[in-house]
C-alpha cells in the first residue's frame, strides 16, 4: 500500500515539476507562444489540454494490448484527433468566447507533442489508473505554466490580469509573439535556475552527511590505532 | 480585387505579414529544434514547404468538393491529419527509391513533419473562409489556385525565418551566456528579436 502511494506521488511530482512539459521538456510550444498574451485564453487552453490528455492517456492505456506495435502512432493520432473533435463541439456549444479566442490552436492540439509524447512514453506501458494520474499531473503542469506566463504577459502588455485592469501602463510588445517569446524564454531560465539551486542544495546536504560519516569513521579508526600504540 | 493585386496580396501576406513562425507562432518545435545549423534549417524548411504544398493540394479540394457537399465537414481534423501522415510516409518511400541522395539530405526531417503544427495549421487556415478574408482583404474569394499559392508562400516564409534564426544561433555559439540562459532560453530571446523585426511588415497595406 505504501509503495503504491509513493509511486503515485512520484508520477504526480514528475508531471507537475521535474518533467514539467512547458519548462523542463519545452514541448507544446506553439499554443503556449500563441496564447499567453491573455491569461484567460492561456488558462482555457491549459484546461482543455488537461481533459484531452487525461482521456487520451486512459483510452490508449486501456487499448495498449490491442493496438499492434507497427501501427501504434497512427492509432494514437486517430484517438487524439477524435477527442479534439469532441472538444471542439463542446467548446463551440458551451464556451463560444473561448472557442473564438483559441481559433486555430484548438485543432492543433492534435499535433501537440505533449499528448503524443505521453501516449508513447507513458500510457503505452502503464496501467489505466497510473496513466490517468500521469495525464492529470502533466496536464496541470502545462496549465499552471501557461496561466502563470499568461498573467505576466497580460500584466505587461495590457496592464490587466484576467481582464481586470490593474494599472494603465502598457507595453504593447508583450501582446505580440515577440513578447511571448521573451517571457517564455526568461521563465524557462528562472525555472531552470531554481531547479538547479534546489538540486545543488540537496546534493550538498547529502554529500555533507556522507563526509561526516567518513570523518567520524576515520576518527574512530585513528583513535583505535592510537589507543593500540599506547598499549 | 484584380487578379494581379490579389496575387501580390497573397504572397506578401503569406511570406511576411502573416508569417507562420513570427506572427501566427505555428511550427515552433522545428524552429527551435532544427535551427542549430544553416544547412539543416534550410533542409527542414524545404521539406516543410513541399509537404505543405502536397497537403493543401489534396485536402483543399477534398474539403470543398467532397466533405462539404456530403455534410461531413466536422470530421476535418481526423481526415487532414490522416492525409498528412500518409503523404509524409509516401514521400519518404518515393524519395528513398527515386533519389537516395536527396533522401539522405532530407529524409531525417520527414518523420518530424507529421506532427508539425505548420502543416496542419495551413490546411486548417485555408478552409476557413472568414479568417482568409481578414488576412488578405475584403472582396477576396478563395479558389484552388490561391490556396496552393498561399501554401507555397507560407512554406517560403517559414524557410526564411528558419534560416535567419539558424544564422543567429551559429553566432550565439561563440558568446558567453549565463548558465541558466543556455540552450532554449537564449534561443527564445533571439527569436523574440526576429519577431520584433517582423512586426514592421505589419504596416504593409495593399
Amino acid at each position: 500500500m505504501n509503495t503504491t502511494a509513493a509511486k503515485y506521488k512520484k508520477i504526480t511530482l514528475d508531471g507537475l515539476i521535474f518533467n514539467n512539459p512547458t519548462f523542463m521538456l519545452v514541448l507544446g510550444t506553439c499554443p503556449t507562444l500563441g496564447l499567453i498574451s491573455s491569461a484567460f485564453n492561456a488558462m482555457g487552453m491549459g484546461l482543455t489540454v488537461v481533459v484531452i490528455l487525461t482521456l487520451s492517456n486512459i483510452i490508449i492505456s486501456a487499448l495498449r494490448k490491442l493496438i499492434p506495435n507497427d501501427v501504434r502512432i497512427p492509432a494514437y493520432i486517430i484517438i487524439i484527433a477524435t477527442l479534439v473533435t469532441f472538444a471542439r463541439f463542446f467548446l463551440d456549444k458551451y464556451v463560444p468566447s473561448l472557442y473564438e479566442a483559441l481559433g486555430g490552436f484548438l485543432a492543433l492540439i492534435v499535433v501537440n507533442c505533449i499528448i503524443l509524447g505521453r501516449a508513447e512514453a507513458f500510457a503505452s506501458k502503464h496501467t489505466v489508473a497510473e496513466s490517468a494520474v500521469d495525464g492529470l499531473a502533466t496536464g496541470f503542469g502545462f496549465a499552471f505554466a501557461l496561466t502563470i506566463m499568461g498573467c505576466i504577459c497580460e500584466f505587461l502588455g495590457k496592464g490587466s490580469i484576467f481582464g481586470a485592469q490593474i494599472w494603465s501602463f502598457k507595453m504593447s510588445m508583450f501582446a505580440t509573439p515577440a513578447g511571448s517569446f521573451i517571457v517564455y524564454g526568461l521563465c524557462i531560465a528562472a525555472f531552470t535556475a531554481i531547479m538547479d539551486a534546489v538540486t545543488r542544495h540537496s546534493k550538498e546536504k547529502k554529500s555533507r552527511e556522507k563526509r561526516m560519516h567518513m570523518l567520524t569513521d576515520e576518527l574512530e579508526n585513528r583513535e583505535e590505532t592510537v589507543g593500540g600504540d599506547a598499549v | 480585387m484584380s487578379a494581379g493585386l490579389a496575387a501580390i496580396a497573397v504572397i506578401l501576406a503569406a511570406v511576411l505579414t502573416n508569417n507562420f513562425i513570427t506572427v501566427k507562432t505555428y511550427g515552433i518545435c522545428p524552429f527551435l529544434g532544427v535551427s542549430k545549423h544553416v544547412s539543416s534549417a534550410g533542409g527542414m524548411g524545404i521539406a516543410v514547404t513541399i509537404v505543405m504544398f502536397l497537403a493543401t493540394a489534396v485536402t483543399w479540394p477534398l474539403y470543398e468538393y467532397v466533405m462539404v457537399p456530403l455534410g461531413i465537414d466536422f470530421l476535418e481534423i481526423i481526415f487532414f491529419i490522416f492525409i498528412i501522415a500518409v503523404l509524409v510516409q509516401m514521400l519518404e518511400k518515393i524519395l528513398q527509391k527515386v533519389s537516395p541522395s536527396l533522401y539522405n539530405a532530407m529524409g531525417i526531417y520527414l518523420p518530424l513533419i507529421t506532427t508539425n503544427c505548420a502543416v496542419l495549421g495551413v490546411t486548417e487556415l485555408l478552409i476557413n473562409t472568414s479568417s482568409m478574408e481578414s488576412i488578405i482583404g475584403e472582396g477576396f474569394t478563395m479558389n484552388y489556385g490561391w490556396a496552393l499559392l498561399y501554401a507555397v508562400c507560407a512554406g517560403i516564409g517559414f524557410t526564411l525565418v528558419m534560416i535567419l534564426m539558424s544564422g543567429m544561433r551559429e553566432k550565439l555559439n561563440y558568446t558567453k551566456n549565463a548558465k541558466a540562459l543556455k540552450g532554449f532560453p537564449i534561443s527564445m530571446v533571439t527569436a523574440s528579436f526576429i519577431c520584433m523585426a517582423f512586426t514592421i511588415f505589419g504596416s504593409i497595406v495593399i
